[in-house]
């Protein structure tokens, strides 16, 4: 079941998950929720669709168990501010962040991780 | 930069969409810019349950219902730009983008809002989303069974603090003063819950920790004596400050950031209108931006026309 209300694609599953980011070699995916740190991520991601074709962008509910892969990562140890924001690189977790990110940081993975 | 906008709005809050919505449906050709995210300081509320006509709503539920009626009326909206320049004098007005493009138009209403003001010490970027919040709504589960800090004494710092206490175990309230700022409604509520205390007259110094948040220093202001205190995580809501910084010298600002207007919006630039947070006014709330935003688009209308 869908739970954000934005025009970027969103996973519902945690199969559907595995099979993105083991199907495209560059995906960010934002987990969250419909709140004031979240949605200005939602905005910059849905402009970066346009300006970064060689990256897939997806976000995902935080309160699902669904997104328990995510949530429990080890990356993601420790965080305590939504959104969770993470980046695969070939099916691999390579960088998350916590908590609001302006667009200047989130081009700033992109371009070190997704070159 | 061939084509010379009616009017350019810098800023897509409440304000900035408002006056877009009655320009563009005015038949002025308008263009809104937009340094942040849609919705301003709008997207920052949850829950929004004194906007007149509607029961109660979410704040983003607003900002995306404004920014569908601009786009109908014909306004165009380009976000998540960088403004890096202004020249504002004369009959056709110039905005420059990081990114090389300038646009023009021979009115601009600036409604560039405010920006939640950060403590501004040592630790704060670094355990920011590990301990350090500035949501209840976005995080406060994140902290359930814990002890923070909620560091504020307005409305946004009482009404949050006793929110948290559905999650933390324990809530201590850090104000710099030996009142509050707030409502007494809020004031009433957050000292007659249990699970709240208060440090007044105090301020945070820094935030200390490993992976995450584990400590801060506190500064007791009338004797300077610091103290260091175990805490989980610290909410931080102690207001907001006007987007004005890259408008100094091109309108007339008070020492406080806000730009001066007239009670049509005007400022001391002709053709040049401010609405909303970034103004000097002594309350801020959606409807008054709305309101203000309302105003600029009508005047700049009419010095339009004149």
């Amino acid at each position: 079941m869908k739970m954000l209300e934005t025009a970027v694609n969103e996973i519902e599953t945690a199969s559907e998950l595995e099979k993105i980011i083991n199907e495209n070699e560059n995906v960010m995916v934002c987990c969250g929720r419909m709140g004031p740190m979240c949605i200005p991520v939602y905005d910059d991601m849905e402009e970066l669709e346009e300006e970064r074709p060689d990256v897939k962008f997806y976000v995902m509910g935080f309160d699902t168990p669904e997104a328990s892969p995510i949530r429990n990562a080890p990356m993601c140890r420790g965080f305590m501010g939504l959104p969770f924001t993470v980046y695969y690189k070939n099916g691999k977790m390579v960088k998350a962040t916590t908590s609001l990110q302006d667009k200047d940081q989130i081009v700033s993975v992109l371009d070190q991780f997704f070159v | 930069m061939d084509e010379v906008f009616d009017v350019i709005i810098l800023g897509a809050g409440a304000a900035g969409l408002t006056a877009g919505i009655y320009s563009s449906r005015a038949r002025l050709n308008t263009l809104i810019l937009n340094e942040g995210a849609i919705g301003g300081q709008m997207i920052m509320t949850d829950e929004i349950a004194n906007y007149p006509g509607v029961e109660t709503t979410k704040g983003f539920n607003v900002a995306n219902i404004m920014k569908k009626q601009a786009k109908n009326f014909g306004c165009r909206i380009k976000s998540n730009i960088r403004i890096i320049g202004y020249n504002l004098t004369g009959n056709v007005k110039t905005v420059h983008l990081a990114d090389g493009r300038s646009f023009q138009a021979k009115s601009v209403i600036l409604a560039p809002g405010g920006k939640p003001r950060l403590l501004n010490i040592p630790g704060e970027e670094q355990f920011k989303g590990t301990g350090i919040s500035y949501c209840a709504t976005c995080d406060g589960d994140f902290f359930t069974g814990k002890e923070i800090i909620v560091v504020g004494g307005g409305n946004s710092a009482l009404e949050e603090a006793v929110t948290l206490t559905n999650f933390a175990s324990k809530v201590t309230i850090v104000h710099q003063f030996d009142i509050f700022q707030a409502f007494e409604h809020a004031i009433q509520e957050a000292k007659k819950n249990p699970n709240i205390s208060f440090i007044m007259g105090s301020e945070l110094r820094e935030f200390k920790g490993n992976e995450t948040l584990e400590s801060v220093i506190i500064e007791k202001l009338s004797t300077g004596e610091l103290s260091e205190m175990k805490i989980d995580g610290v909410f931080i809501f102690i207001g907001y400050l006007p987007n004005t910084e890259s408008l100094k010298n091109i309108v007339m600002i008070n020492q406080r950031n806000e730009i001066i207007v007239d009670q049509d919006m005007k400022t001391d630039v002709q053709g040049v209108f401010a609405a909303g947070d970034c103004i000097a006014k002594k309350y801020r709330q959606v409807t008054t931006a709305v309101a203000d935003g309302t105003i600029a688009a009508l005047s700049a209308t009419e010095y339009l026309r004149s």
